[in-house]
């Protein structure tokens, strides 16, 4: 345990660039995530088509789906006999952030609509009222639900960044260019080096909590 | 009417919500420049008749002119429309930002340019008296604050037709009174129309020059105050109108218009045109209602004796109940109720003119 401490008090060379890299990797996928999964759920809520609830309902079920089963569905994707197996993606950074991204898509989406949804109706008849035409009113109803939709951001980096299926099966694990925090504790833990293992898990618990607080912060607002 | 264009008129507007005939057979003409009060039950279809005049729902059935032009249907002539009135919703609510932006809204939608909204939303501030809380978040202000600022959110873009749908519910007597100060601002400042909900008959007739009575989704009566209060068309009008004696009778003579009513255990002498043998109900405001400790010599055709059952007083008005074979309420001053002296169990005389009585037909 103390050695543990050491290792990322001493700011350990080999912790702290795993830990970089995770953060990195996290926060790339959770970018691209929400300019797909804002503007999709924006026209998801604004619009009334059939099979809306349908879709919706899929969405959230779509949050639960196995870390795994995203990592099988973009090894399938990316390995050589693949479609997109020509572009050599298996095994690299960017593997990761496609599965990311197709991880946390859902339950960014499926937030994103929870939010406009929550944004009283009587605001959106306030704005029509007031002469708002369709999308002077859903910019309003978006920026009321601001501090909501940033909690989905959010929630989605959380998932990707404590995800470990996903990196192990298309990332491989591969020191100095796809070792997360996640992928590292596991492989470590597995060969007996406890001491990285748990320097590693206080850093992943650490963001974890940052993460709860802003999330906690922002549903007072 | 006048030969005046109405502002707005409907013609068998109806609204259907949920399988229930919300709304039906609406017709009315508001004219350019008055104040016309929608006065209703509380679930008699006032919220859901705004919401048609202001253009946010389509109407099941019905069309709805702005200065003569059907503007029922098309998307864009709603919009244009919509944007020459304002509506102040029965709840209100406060977009998330500063009190000067909440202001500022309609306006920027409508593409002013900066410096005149700039302009504007001060002069609207100054006018509701909260230039002091233009950079203070809306969501912190108090509920009588709140309503200030979305009746200031509505007027700023100077509407040819001002919408309010009980302005002033669930407010304490100091914000109401304030409310109320504003409206009549309004009134004197722009001349603007307005059409207001409310289930407050004295707001009604304070605010208002015309009124339209609602009940169960149909105009009952339109017309001046005088007539609404005196003159309602049936039985749930008159007691929302605040009638408070309402006695079943039968017409039993009738002549030059002077008629005889046969109630359960005596008669009542009214002034009407029904027939001999047509149900009825005799209406007869509670103020109309004389008492005396002896019997009085005046014109007053009706005089009843009885014991008071009852005595409340509210402020310098005092109620009185009498038991006179049928249940009889009178209005008097706290001051005559002391000097005669008045107290429950005494004998009085209650005596009320042939005047005096509205009789509605039972049907
Ligand atoms: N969206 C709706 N769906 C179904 N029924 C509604 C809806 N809105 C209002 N109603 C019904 O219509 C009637 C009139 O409501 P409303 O116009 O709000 O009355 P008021 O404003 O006079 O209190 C009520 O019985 C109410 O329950
Ligand atoms: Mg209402």
């Amino acid at each position: 345990m103390t050695k543990a401490i050491e290792l990322i008090v001493s700011l350990d060379p080999e912790v702290m660039q795993i830990a970089g890299r995770s953060l990195a990797l996290a926060a790339s996928s959770c970018a691209i995530a929400t300019l797909i999964a804002i503007p999709l759920g924006s026209v998801i809520h604004f619009n009334s088509f059939r099979g809306k609830r349908l879709l919706v309902n899929i969405i959230q079920t779509l949050y639960s789906v196995p870390t795994v089963v995203v990592g099988l569905f973009v090894f399938v994707f990316i390995s050589r006999a693949g479609p997109l197996g020509n572009l050599g993606l298996l095994f690299t950074p960017a593997a990761i952030i496609i599965g990311q991204v197709l991880l946390v898509l859902p339950i960014m989406m499926g937030l994103t609509i929870s939010a406009l949804r929550g944004v009283d109706v009587t605001l959106t008849d306030t704005a029509i009222s007031l002469g708002a035409n369709r999308f002077q009113t859903a910019a309003l109803v978006i920026k009321e639900a601001r501090f909501a939709m940033l909690g989905a951001v959010i929630m989605g980096f959380g998932r990707a960044i404590s995800e470990v299926g996903l990196s192990l099966m298309v990332g491989g694990n591969i020191r100095g260019f796809t070792r997360t925090l996640t992928t590292a504790i596991s492989l470590e833990t597995s060969k007996g080096e406890l001491e990285l293992s748990i320097a590693l898990g206080i850093i992943l618990l650490f963001i974890a909590l940052v993460v709860s607080i802003v999330l906690n912060r922002l549903q007072q607002r | 009417m006048s030969n005046n264009k109405p502002i707005i008129e409907t013609t068998d507007l109806g609204q259907r919500l949920n399988g229930r005939d919300v709304l039906r057979d609406i017709n009315l003409r508001i004219e350019q420049g008055e104040v016309f009060a929608l006065i209703g039950p509380t679930g008699s279809g006032k919220t859901t008749l705004l919401r048609l005049l202001d253009l946010i729902d389509k109407p099941s059935q019905g069309k709805v002119y702005f200065n003569g032009t059907d503007v029922t249907e098309s998307d864009r002539q709603r919009l244009d429309t919509r944007r020459r009135m304002a509506f102040v919703l029965q709840k209100p609510v406060v977009f998330n930002a500063s009190v000067y932006d909440n202001i500022a809204y309609g306006l920027k939608w409508r593409g002013v340019s900066r410096e005149n909204v700039h302009t504007r939303v001060d002069d609207i501030l100054d006018m509701i008296g909260m230039v002091d809380f233009h950079k203070r978040n809306a969501r912190m202000l108090s509920g009588g604050e709140m309503q200030r600022v979305a009746i200031a959110r509505a007027i700023a873009t100077e509407p040819e037709v001002l919408l309010l749908d009980e302005p002033t519910a669930n407010l304490d007597p100091v914000s109401t009174a304030k409310i109320e100060e504003l409206i009549t601002d309004i009134i004197q400042q722009y001349r603007t129309t307005i059409v207001m909900a409310t289930h407050d008959m004295s707001q009604g007739q304070r605010l208002a020059d015309r009124v339209g009575m609602l009940l169960n989704g149909e105009i009952v009566q339109t017309g001046g105050w005088h007539e609404a209060l005196n003159s309602p068309r049936n039985r749930e009008m008159a007691k929302f109108v605040g009638i408070e004696n309402i006695i079943n009778g039968v017409v039993v003579s009738s002549e030059d218009n002077v008629v005889t009513i046969g109630t359960d255990d005596s008669v009542i002498e009214a002034v009407s045109d029904c027939a001999v043998g047509e149900q009825i109900h005799a209406c007869i405001r509670s103020e109309e209602v004389i008492l005396a400790l002896s019997r009085l010599s005046s014109s007053a055709r009706n005089t009843f004796t009885g014991d008071i059952t009852r005595l409340t007083f509210t402020g310098p008005v005092a109620r009185v109940e009498i038991d006179c074979g049928f249940r009889l309420v009178a209005l008097v001053t706290r001051r005559s109720v002391e000097e005669m002296p008045l107290e429950k169990g005494k004998k009085v005389y209650a005596s009320f003119k042939a005047t005096a009585v509205h009789v509605i037909r039972r049907g």
